[in-house]
């Protein structure tokens, strides 16, 4: 019977399962095991041997420690400028009833539904137009543009669970407009601003395309990573570079997923 | 005396929308005042006005002799116990109680004995710890009232606060408000779209209609006396009896009310006008009849267990002379 959930699916359906399952992390592995290998110029397989030599080159390479400091400063700048706009343009869609409203919404969701190529572009053009030469504030800016969603999808999904009679009641028993945000406003949407706050970072840490527009001289661990591909020399560092990477954004979308998840109940326990 | 809370030629339009449209109205300090009408009658609109939610786009508002236009919520000595409760999700109950104390900046020691006496009040003592969601609807609602009568406020207001309840839950909280607010002496507003709850609970009674007040009363001034079809047929669902009908049966040209009560059936060839029945439904302690007589229909409610005429059959409708309550609208 088909609804009979006990039953276990037929053989078919478990085997192309778990040919997705290899064919989206298989690659994904073979860089782990390719960090690992004697072999520095080209990617052989099986790999000739296993050392653990290129943590410790990687490590004192000092062309991977700037790139990586500078992918961290501008993750945590535009990621801090995103939860500051998201947040105030998610109050201000989800608390009041305008003219243009849907427009408004559109408009912040957008630039993450356009082609990062096509922001990138019209960053670039914008940019030269204003003669605004390129810096590490201009990468940021790129950045904001889809961190800023990020953290409005989630803000606002969130305010919009959190009955507007909850900010008129805090301000009904004396509290003022500051004190409403900190013990009531604050406390209902903590965990969405956390979850959208660590997605806008994973999102901007691995960023490729948007940067190559807007970054001058420097190199964000990506670019890095892409130029370093093209060199024949000390492969296996990008390698675990990678693996680095993907530990770094992996762990806050994880987290992400789990607060947004446990704050479904918190929020909806109160109704 | 000063009123509690006074409304001078108050207005309050959304646009083209006339929320609220000219009121008069006082409220007399440590009374107990239900504010009665239909959906979109301007009543909840009113109640806003007094906690400092909506603004006037005219008139004066003041409490307890201070002028409450342009006053914030939060520097407003009243207190709102809202329709969904409204309480904080993520706090528990004694923190929600305590929530106006904390603003305040009293300390956590004395914040909390107060929170905790104001549950006592509300019959719920050591629920502190619950959260909100823990809780059933009845108590959300005790909480709701704690949390605002810990601030001791002048003047409480109530926004439909048993409309979630079911029925004996809320027939059992009627009671136990009107005990509540006898013994406290503080003035209650309460907001109600059910007539039943604000003539069993008030003192006096404002039906709003369109934005407007309709009549101001004890609720039995407002049950046996409407001066208008709206608040005879609101109230108590009266026969409302047109002009031409009430000067056939021994009364001026004017619109009446007859309350269903005090209708007689009797025998078809006896006193009265005469009518045929249309339904009966049965009420439990009452039985329902409705009769159509000289092209009106009427409601007559009489006691079960007296005989009831058949359907279609043929009845005379009497009462007396001093029931047929003439209304001011022509």
């Amino acid at each position: 019977m088909r609804s009979d959930r006990n039953q276990s699916a037929p053989l078919g359906v478990k085997l192309a399962a778990a040919a997705g399952l290899l064919f989206l992390h298989l690659p994904i592995l073979l860089i782990f095991v390719y960090a690992f290998t004697t072999e520095e110029k080209s990617y052989q397989w099986p790999p000739p041997g296993f050392t653990l030599d290129w943590l410790s080159v990687t490590w004192n390479r000092p062309d991977v420690w700037t790139a990586l400091g500078l992918s961290v400063k501008v993750a945590v700048v535009s990621t801090t400028i995103a939860l500051v706009l998201g947040t105030l343009c998610a109050a201000a869609v989800s608390g009041t009833k305008f003219f243009g409203r849907e427009v408004v919404s559109l408009l912040v969701i957008l630039p993450i539904a356009l082609p990062g190529i096509i922001t990138g572009i019209a960053l670039r053009s914008a940019f030269n137009l204003a003669d605004i030469p390129f810096s590490f504030w201009t990468i940021i800016l790129g950045h904001a543009t889809f961190c800023v969603v990020v953290v409005y999808n989630n803000a606002v999904a969130r305010f919009r669970r959190t009955s507007g009679s909850l900010v008129e009641a805090s301000m009904d028993l004396g509290a003022d407009g500051f004190q409403t945000f900190r013990h009531v406003i604050l406390p209902n949407i903590g965990t969405a601003l956390l979850a959208g706050g660590m997605l806008a970072f994973a999102l901007s840490f691995d960023e490729v395309i948007v940067t190559t527009f807007t970054a001058g001289q420097q190199q964000t661990l990506p670019i890095w990573m892409l130029e370093e591909l093209v060199r024949p020399r000390q492969r296996p560092v990008t390698n675990v570079v990678a693996m680095v990477v993907v530990l770094v954004t992996f762990l806050p979308i994880l987290a992400a997923y789990y607060l947004t998840r446990e704050g479904d109940q918190v929020a909806g326990s109160g109704k | 005396m000063t009123s509690a809370v006074s409304f001078e030629n108050v207005s309050r339009h959304f646009g083209a929308v006339r929320a609220v449209d000219a009121v008069d109205l006082d409220i007399r300090p440590g009374e107990f005042f239900a504010m009665l009408g239909p959906s979109g009658s301007g009543k909840t609109t009113c109640l806003r006005l007094i906690a400092g939610f909506e603004q006037p786009t005219g008139g004066s508002i003041s409490i307890f002799g201070e002028r409450a236009e342009g006053v914030p919520p939060y520097r407003r000595n009243v207190n709102t116990v809202f329709q969904d409760y409204a309480l904080f999700p993520h706090l528990n109950v004694l923190d929600n109680v305590a929530y106006g104390l904390m603003v305040k900046g009293v300390s956590r020691a004395e914040r909390g004995r107060q929170a905790e006496e104001a549950l006592k009040l509300v019959q719920l003592p050591g629920y502190g710890a619950r959260k909100p969601g823990q809780l059933s609807g009845g108590q959300r609602q005790r909480v709701a009232l704690a949390r605002a009568l810990v601030n001791k406020p002048r003047v409480l207001l109530l926004d439909e606060p048993l409309g979630a309840l079911d029925l004996k839950l809320r027939e059992n909280m009627q009671e136990e408000l009107k005990l509540l607010q006898r013994a406290l002496g503080i003035t209650f507003v309460f907001v109600t779209h059910d007539q039943g709850e604000a003539l069993s609970m008030a003192d006096r009674v404002a039906v709003f209609n369109d934005g407007r007040i309709m009549q101001v009363g004890a609720p039995q001034d407002i049950y046996e006396r409407p001066q208008s079809r709206f608040v005879a047929d609101f109230v108590g669902s009266s026969n409302v009896l047109p002009p031409e009908f009430v000067a056939r049966h021994g009364g001026a040209r004017r619109w009446a009310s007859l309350r269903p009560e005090k209708i007689r059936l009797g025998e078809a060839n006896g006193a009265g006008v005469s009518g045929t029945v249309r339904a009966r439904s049965f009420l439990g302690a009452t039985n329902r009849v409705t009769v159509e007589a000289e092209g009106v229909r009427l409601h007559a409610v009489v006691p079960a267990g007296l005989p009831l005429p058949d359907d279609g059959a043929e009845t005379r409708l009497s009462w007396s002379p001093a029931d047929l309550h003439l209304m001011e609208e022509a």
